[in-house]
């Protein structure tokens, strides 16, 4: 396999040129696997290579890369979701909008109508369904999204506001700031955890899902219900298994045999957790996580 | 009947192997709730059976009849979800993207999509190795809605507690602090507080422990690898103290975590001699006495 400057190289493109739009999603069913270590070094690695990389933290629920990255913050967005706002001067209170509402978001009362928007999904149907245009969507703030400068790539961080339910329309925003502005980039996705509507919307849009599990049970488990989900959503992905070396031959077993392939493993290394524990990066000071980001590296390029 | 949600904001802190041993130490006395259903795990350590199994159903998906459907194409108008696309000149329905409003059945002038219920996942009852049962649910390949799914598995799980008549429910929670969460909580009578101290450890536990106080339940916590970073320890204690929430136990770094899950054993029942398996003893005793 090639690595990406070597392929870019051949085909006399630079990284400049190129509109390379690979988006890799680092994904895992379990939590505390090792995404956001794997992917905020390896955007710093990629970014030490003279790479146009950006990193991009959509975990929104606890959003965490940014404590690894010495960065400066650059801009920042409020997020909003659309949802009704009503007005009572001419409603009739017919109540069409409760009953087009399947999300029981609106509840129609004899002198009024109440809306609750941490159950609005943002279909617009009571709204646009109103014969007297007594609901008018408006903008309610869900969250925010930041863009960092960092040493060498840039770095957007999603965060949900507390007592917000829906992680989904935000992850979908901040990928949508990445696309505006970052044209031709490298897009490294920190995904959440998990399997449901959060990793999906993470995940579905990108040229590649890495998923990180490790040599236990558990990892597994979750890694057999990480891959399902992949699978049903036609993705490309790979497999990295963490704490390698401790724990059981069982996720590496389960990856031959489906033929899925291991991108590498990383060894299982009490001083990777101490400096995880202090929020520094790891492949400056511990020579086999950078073989392995190595690895991982040149997997990538060999991706089309 | 108390319920006991342990919860941990950031994942691999170690909240499941900890929920397993205070479910296996409290015996037939507690029954126990998996609530993290995106990756539910709790049943490898306590050799649930799977006795009972129920389709779990929620939200629909609309589906377009073909035969009646004249491609006015004022479904794909009304969709804020592109979840309606023209395929070979046929308007199409993808399932994953669709959210269920019903906007598009409803605008439809020839009656040509209707919705249908979707299988979200399986819920299961289980007997397990403490003469106790667990109730579990595994949510199906990217479906949505595990909100709903967390709801109904404590729901089943209150009700089987009142059966057996136990004092302890212990729910095992999911991480983040988005809809599963959210209702994971509900009800608890004390939140446990899992974190590890490392920096992401502190700033999730901070997290959701604001989260915890919108909803005026009482937390202790239990600092996980405390031995890693002693500043980070020290910090996260200071918070603790400042939020008032007792810390029930500073459990150290300690591989037999993974050897006991390697097995597929809570740690109190892989090593019951060790230091570790009577810190999680302790702790567990000091959570009843709260």
């Amino acid at each position: 396999m090639k690595d990406l400057a070597e392929e870019l190289a051949e085909e006399n493109l630079t990284t400049e040129t190129l509109a390379i739009k690979m988006k890799i999603t680092i994904a895992s069913g379990k939590g505390g696997t090792g995404k956001t270590t794997v992917s905020t070094n390896l955007t710093s690695y990629l970014a030490n290579q003279g790479k146009k990389v950006v990193l991009a933290d959509l975990d929104v629920e606890e959003p965490n890369s940014a404590l690894f990255i010495a960065s400066k913050l650059k801009n920042e967005k409020i997020c909003n979701k659309m949802v009704p706002k009503w007005e009572s001067e001419n409603c009739t209170l017919c109540g069409k909008c409760a009953e087009v509402c399947n999300f029981n978001a609106i509840v129609a009362l004899p002198s009024e109508i109440l809306v609750f928007p941490e159950l609005c999904h943002s279909c617009y149907a009571c709204s646009e369904l109103c014969p007297t245009n007594s609901l008018p969507m408006a903008p309610q703030r869900i969250g925010e999204i930041k863009e960092y400068e960092a040493k060498g790539f840039s770095f957007v961080e999603g965060r949900l506001d507390l007592g917000q339910e829906m992680a989904v329309p935000l992850i979908s925003q901040t990928i949508d700031y990445i696309d505006e502005n970052f044209k031709g980039y490298i897009e490294i996705f920190d995904a959440p955890p998990g399997t449901s509507c959060p990793v999906i919307e993470a995940s579905r849009g990108s040229d590649f899902v890495v998923l990180i599990t490790e040599a236990t049970p558990f990892g597994l488990n979750d890694l057999k219900l990480a891959v399902e989900t992949m699978r049903v959503l036609k993705q490309k992905f790979g497999v990295i298994i963490n704490r390698y070396g401790i724990g059981n031959d069982s996720a590496e077993e389960y990856c031959k045999n489906e033929n899925i392939p291991i991108i590498t493993k990383i060894k299982n290394d009490k001083e990777v957790a101490k400096l995880y524990s202090k929020g520094e990066l790891i492949y400056p000071k511990i020579e086999h996580f950078k073989n392995s980001l190595d690895e991982i590296v040149e997997f990538i390029g060999g991706i089309k | 009947m108390k319920e006991i949600v342990v919860i941990s904001g950031k994942g691999g802190t170690g909240k499941t192997s900890i929920s397993a041993s205070f479910a296996y130490l409290e015996g037939k006395n507690a029954l126990v709730c998996d609530c993290d259903v995106d990756a539910a795990n709790m049943h490898l350590l306590l050799d649930a059976d799977f006795e009972q199994k129920e389709d779990f159903f929620s939200g629909e998906v609309a589906f377009i009849d073909e035969e009646l459907c004249t491609n006015c194409g004022e479904c794909k108008d009304v969709c804020r979800f592109d979840a309606i696309h023209v395929v070979d000149g046929q308007h199409r329905v993808d399932p994953i993207s669709c959210e269920g409003c019903w906007y598009c059945s409803r605008v439809c002038p020839t009656k040509a999509i209707s919705m249908n219920t979707q299988k979200a996942g399986d819920l299961f009852v289980s007997n397990i190795k403490q003469n106790s049962k667990m109730v579990h649910a595994r949510l199906g390949f990217a479906a949505e809605n595990s909100g709903k799914l967390v709801a109904k598995v404590k729901a089943v799980g209150k009700e089987k507690a009142k059966e057996l008549g136990v004092d302890y429910i212990i729910t095992d929670g999911s991480p983040g602090i988005g809809c599963p969460v959210i209702s994971s909580l509900s009800g608890a009578s004390l939140v446990v507080l899992v974190t590890e101290a490392t920096v992401s450890g502190l700033h999730d536990l901070q997290r959701v422990q604001k989260l915890v106080k919108t909803f005026n339940l009482k937390a202790v916590c239990i600092i996980n690898k405390y031995d890693l970073n002693a500043d980070m320890t020290k910090k996260i204690e200071d918070f603790l103290k400042s939020e008032k929430i007792e810390l029930v136990a500073l459990l150290p770094y300690d591989e037999t975590f993974t050897k006991a899950l390697a097995v597929a054993k809570p740690i109190v029942e892989y090593d019951k001699n060790s230091k570790l398996s009577s810190l999680v003893k302790e702790a567990w005793d000091k959570i009843k006495g709260v």
